[in-house]
């Protein structure tokens, strides 16, 4: 589960990590008011979208609006403020959809000395957290990996015993920081990674963190998401999800109990387990077509479950034919028949279906298919499922 | 012979008194007494507070150990929900058992860190969590997996997914091959056992000639593979990667299955596998096809 900038920094704020001081704004006289409660020279207007890249994002109906701004007045936030809120921001990651932007958040301007980078995540490698930090902050890490990997300093840390402020300290001296910045670093570092821990993070970015000239670290920015896995402990931050922010589609199937990922082929598949869902969309991809979603409906869905996964695949106008791939173990074939002629009733499926069952119950859900007068697509195996259900686009 | 699944194992499960332990429990029983009629391997469950109860004819047991002293048994099948899983897998690595297969799916990575961090020095093996089990056909399943799929013969199967398994197992059916054990690792970032682990006991042991790999998008387990295969496995391998079209920065239901940073892409892993000579099916419809051709 991701979050956004502001809620993020709320957050890190209660951890005991310095952030800026900043106001959530959702009008534009709200913006103006910030601006001078904030009391410096200069105050920055951050569109709150989830999707990164926004200082360099363009909003569509502002093309030369920016979705991060410097303002020298409560003037100049307020106009700025009109021109971004209510509109739709398009940055590098949010597609050409782009996303609304509702919220706005106004911080301090800081006297910056340097910008860096700094990342905790899980490495599986490792088999524990890592602190990565860098010199070059504000560029995107995976490019310094590729380009400069020396620049990248990692440091694994102990769950349970955290950061130790030698290896906060070890990171500091190699980033060349002056004595003041080494102390900053030694509150600072533990700090983040304890709440990397505490909150069951699954990524806690800040980029750019930063140095001010007074020697002390920042988070500039803070990218958070979280493990879903564990948010049953964390009910305070399932209040944080911003359901405008998700695919509606894939906030319905989980819903359904469903793990649905929607692309932008044409093919619909529907296939029980997360493995064998991914290669189906292979399958496809293999045979010239273009798969339309991942959908696994799991081990033990039933025809309920089942039936709202065609729906959920129909519900996609791109959606131009549908594979059916099961291989019951848990799941019976019968049931996905059940589910499927359930679904011809109630949703109405007019598009070209191609079947492809093993598995548990097989001969009994290959007799339902035959005697159901529906205009249904059999197929043999992997191969033949994929052959039939590209051939019928063309058909 | 075969690995981690054998004729002396005995198994408990912990969770027997939720609906899916049960009914696994039950069809593991079947299964084994299908294969080895009179043999008792599922031999009771582990629910705390529930102990001195019965259900279906499973003795149900307060503790793992108590299970243990009573029952014999040496391996335990987990299927305790998320929140107490963790805590589950170490009770079972405390009361000293071989083998610890977790099915459960859904338990927090940091629950996940601290286990595998508890369980270093222990002797207990950990297979999974979120994943399908061990089958050792014609002997026992330990796991979700429908027995009648698996045949007995002389591949070793390596997967993190289940359905895949069984997919790649018929398809091995139609090729005329059987397999020594099938070990689904599963799809979290963190796993008690890797392909390392498994590739070695397959290469040790006499009964399996051959190993399937079955691998997925994220992190670099199956780069790893591929130079542990290089360099110490003699016996024929052939891959398969699931994940070709996975779109970067979107999890693919399982929990492990994201493409982050530009990392562990399926074309990687194919790569990798090709450059220790493995034969790789860029179809999944090959996995049977390409076990064929590795063996020659």
């Amino acid at each position: 589960m991701k979050i956004h900038e502001y809620q993020a920094k709320s957050l890190l704020k209660k951890a005991g990590v310095a952030v800026p001081e900043g106001i959530v704004c959702r009008t534009a006289d709200e913006v103006a008011a910030a601006y001078d409660t904030l009391g410096g020279a200069i105050a920055v207007v951050k569109s709150q979208i989830h999707a990164g890249g926004r200082g360099k994002g363009r909003f569509k109906e502002e093309p030369e609006q920016a979705g991060v701004v410097l303002v020298r007045s409560a003037q100049e936030a307020r106009e700025n403020a009109e021109r971004m809120l209510g509109n739709t921001l398009v940055t590098i990651q949010t597609g050409e959809e782009g996303k609304q932007v509702n919220t706005l958040f106004v911080e301090q301007g800081l006297n910056i000395a340097r910008e860096l980078y700094l990342g905790i995540v899980v490495d599986r490698e490792v088999g524990g957290p890592v602190l990565i930090m860098s010199s070059e902050g504000g560029m995107e890490i995976e490019e310094v990996a590729h380009n400069s990997p020396e620049k990248i300093l990692t440091e694994p840390f102990d769950l349970n015993a955290g950061l130790f402020p030698y290896q906060a300290r070890k990171l500091a001296y190699a980033l060349g920081f002056d004595k003041t910045a080494v102390r900053s670093a030694e509150k600072f570092l533990p700090k983040l990674c304890q709440f990397f821990v505490d909150l069951d993070c699954s990524m806690t970015e800040i980029n750019p963190l930063v140095l001010t000239d007074e020697g002390q670290l920042l988070a500039l920015d803070a990218k958070v998401s979280f493990d879903d896995n564990a948010l049953f402990r964390h009910k305070d931050i399932v209040e944080l999800r911003d359901l405008s922010e998700e695919d509606p589609s894939e906030v319905q199937a989980g819903d359904a109990g469903l793990s649905y990922v929607n692309l932008d082929g044409n093919i619909g598949c529907l296939v029980n387990g997360a493995g064998l869902a991914m290669s189906t969309m292979d399958l496809i991809k293999l045979h010239g077509g273009e798969p339309a979603n991942f959908l696994d409906v799991g081990g033990g869905a039933n025809v309920d479950q089942v039936s709202e996964a065609f729906r959920i695949i129909l519900s996609d106008d791109n959606v131009k034919a549908i594979l059916v791939n099961i291989f019951g173990g848990i799941m019976r074939c019968d049931v996905i028949v059940e589910a499927l002629l359930e679904a011809y009733e109630k949703v109405g499926i007019t598009v070209p279906l191609v079947v492809r069952l093993e598995g548990t119950n097989v001969e009994k859900a290959r007799e339902m298919l035959d005697g159901c007068g529906r205009d249904i697509i059999t197929a043999a195996d992997l191969t033949d499922a994929a052959e039939k259900v590209v051939s019928s686009l063309s058909a | 012979m075969s690995i981690l699944v054998t004729e002396e194992t005995k198994v408990i499960c912990q969770g027997i008194t939720g609906k899916s332990g049960l009914f696994h429990s039950q069809k593991c029983r079947e299964y084994a007494q299908e294969c080895r009629p009179g043999a008792d391997v599922f031999v009771g469950g582990v629910t705390p507070g529930k102990g001195g109860s019965d259900v279906d004819g499973f003795p149900v047991f307060n503790s793992v150990r108590e299970a243990k002293e009573k029952t014999g048994a040496n391996t335990s099948m987990v299927f305790v929900p998320p929140p107490f899983c963790a805590d589950a897998i170490l009770e079972a690595v405390d009361a000293e058992m071989d083998l610890v297969i977790a099915i459960t799916e859904g338990i927090p990575v940091v629950d996940m860190i601290k286990v595998c961090d508890a369980m270093q020095g222990s002797k207990t093996r950990l297979v999974g969590p979120n994943c399908p089990g061990v089958i050792t056909p014609g002997v026992a399943k330990i796991g979700i997996m429908p027995g009648y799929i698996h045949s007995p013969g002389s591949v070793g199967i390596i997967s993190k997914s289940g359905t895949l398994t069984y997919e790649a197992a018929w398809q091995l059916g139609r090729v005329g091959l059987g397999q020594s054990t099938a070990v689904g690792i599963g799809g979290d970032p963190i796993a008690g056992t890797n392909y390392i682990d498994l590739l070695e006991m397959f290469q040790n042991d006499p009964q399996t000639e051959a190993i399937l790999v079955i691998g997925e998008i994220g992190g670099s387990a199956e780069q790893e593979a591929a130079d542990y295969i290089k360099s110490n496995v003699t016996k024929p391998v052939a891959g398969f990667i699931a994940g070709q079209t996975a779109p970067p920065g979107k999890r693919m239901g399982h929990a492990g299955a994201i493409i982050s940073g530009g990392g562990g892409t399926a074309a990687e892993k194919m790569s990798a596998l090709r450059a220790a000579g493995v034969v790789v099916s860029d179809s999944p419809a090959g996995m049977g096809d390409a076990m064929k051709e590795a063996i020659g």
